[in-house]
């Protein structure tokens, strides 16, 4: 169900972080990065491990909070103020709702071990946006049976193979209806032969015009589906462009040597 | 051993037991309350609220539940006049208010451990999943952390209910009429303190059986998830293949 228009129109970007800094102790991991995303658009970020690119994602729903730096939600600045231990959100409830519109989904799946695969895929719209619970689950069938694995709704996660588990997490995000989401490694903690499925079902998400920000290492996804690719390199965004640019022929030359070790 | 008079014992000291479940469900259940008041003390991060709590556990902790009861009864007792201005005599003249006291006090510092361990035991992971989607601090510890941390907690939380069903046999010692004071009684009339005492443990040890059983059931209804799949639905095409 896509909301907007054809990707990257120059219109009102769905996240627009600038100049976002932020260090752990005296490890400064981000160091002045800006990024847009429209609507509709799959931007791929790549980088070497420690580039910032999975601190980068989780600045975006304030898993992780900048030390400097601005960042809009579907045009909303979020408001940031300085705590005792560093900054700290303004507004917790403005998070709370932000949170809402950026679904996540993680590299080690983190579905709730206590529930089954349908109260996973319930629980925020039901509990959080407090919807009516028959809409959110036929709204979970749905979604289950598209990231196909309708049958296991009532299992248990501890039950499911990893690319099962992270297709039941892709079908707890979307349920949230997100204007826009975060794939953190998504296929990372996977068996090889299970990446598969959930790339396809990733591909499906893009497909259909979804907004996705995808920190990967499979470079066949980054090349084949996303609109935009960004390179990390050491806190700061080395290259970006489109993939038939960027693995074409990419100026930078530490993307190419990236590209031929990943490979 | 006198098997008719031990019989007949045990049918005495029963009259103390429906007291002896009341010290040991109340406190358990009040004690509980103020165990999770205190895990989530020590857990604010907040210095102010943090030290307290140590301290309480610190205090309670290490010092005998007997001291403590006596304390709060015959060594509060001297401050009636007090206690009375305050409008709390009602309270502390009971002794089995003060039982009440004591063992809730007692036990909540137990359990505010065993509560904070289970917290800090839920996977990072889940809890960050939960503030992904926008949970707030509440609807995160009531549909989140609360239910793994319970499931956590069961096993450590069990002894600690067992303890104190035992631990309610020191009341006797402020006059309250349980499964052992009357034991105590019953010896002093009879001084056949080894049949009384056989009668009086084996109480104790069957309401224990109750309450182990009880907790381990609570454990197996709570935990489906770490049991066996559900079975597949029969492949009926398998079959005829």
């Amino acid at each position: 169900m896509p909301e907007h228009a054809s990707p990257g129109d120059g219109g009102r970007p769905i996240v627009a972080v600038e100049g976002l800094r932020k260090s752990f102790g005296t490890l400064e991991v981000l160091r002045g990065v800006s990024l847009r995303a429209q609507p509709g658009e799959v931007v791929s970020i790549l980088g070497s491990s420690g580039s910032g690119k999975s601190t980068l994602l989780r600045c975006l729903n304030l898993l992780e909070v900048p030390n400097e730096g601005r960042i809009e939600v579907d045009g909303e600045p979020i408001a940031l103020k300085r705590g005792r231990h560093g900054p700290e959100p303004a507004d917790r409830s403005q998070v709370q709702r932000l949170r809402q519109r950026v679904a996540m989904v993680f590299q080690s799946f983190n579905l709730w071990s206590h529930m089954t695969v349908l109260q996973n895929v319930i629980e925020a719209p039901v509990h959080v946006q407090r919807r009516p619970r028959a809409e959110c689950v036929a709204e979970a069938e749905a979604l289950l049976a598209k990231v196909g694995i309708a049958d296991k709704r009532d299992h248990y996660p501890a039950h499911l193979s990893g690319g099962q588990q992270q297709r039941a997490a892709i079908a707890r995000a979307l349920a949230m209806r997100p204007a826009v989401m975060l794939f953190d490694e998504p296929t990372s903690a996977l068996d090889p032969e299970l990446v598969g499925e959930v790339l396809r079902v990733m591909r499906g998400l893009a497909e259909e015009g979804r907004t996705m920000l995808v920190v990967t290492h499979e470079m066949g996804f980054a090349r084949e589906v996303s609109s935009r690719v960004v390179f990390l390199h050491g806190g700061l965004i080395e290259a970006e462009g489109p993939p038939a640019e960027m693995f074409g022929n990419c100026p930078s030359e530490r993307f190419r040597a990236f590209i031929r070790t990943v490979r | 051993m006198d098997l008719s008079f031990l019989a007949e014992t045990w049918l005495a000291l029963l009259q103390g037991l429906p007291l002896t479940i009341e010290l040991a469900a109340g406190s358990v259940a009040c004690g509980g309350l103020l165990a999770a008041s205190l895990a989530g003390m020590r857990l604010s991060g907040s210095p102010f609220l943090g030290w307290p709590a140590r301290a309480y556990v610190f205090v309670f902790r290490g010092t005998p539940l007997l001291v403590q009861m006596f304390l709060i009864y015959y060594g509060l007792g001297q401050f009636r006049p007090t206690l009375q201005a305050w409008g709390v005599w009602w309270f502390f003249r009971e002794p089995s208010y003060c039982a009440l006291l004591a063992l809730s006090l007692n036990t909540a510092a137990y359990a505010s451990e065993i509560i904070r361990g289970a917290i800090l035991s839920v996977p990072h992971g889940q809890v960050e999943a939960a503030l992904a989607c926008g949970m707030g601090r509440w609807t995160r510890a009531r549909r989140i952390v609360g239910p793994i941390a319970l499931r956590q907690a069961l096993p450590a939380y069990s002894n600690e209910i067992v303890s104190m069903v035992k631990a309610t046999s020191l009341a006797s010692i402020i006059t309250l009429v349980e499964v052992t004071w009357i034991a105590q009684k019953l010896i002093s009339q009879t001084f056949r303190s080894v049949e009384i005492f056989v009668a009086a443990g084996s109480i104790y040890l069957l309401l224990n059986i109750v309450v182990t059983r009880a907790v381990l059931l609570l454990e197996y209804w709570l935990s489906p998830h770490l049991r066996g799949a559900p079975a597949e639905p029969a492949r009926l095409e398998a079959a005829h293949a």
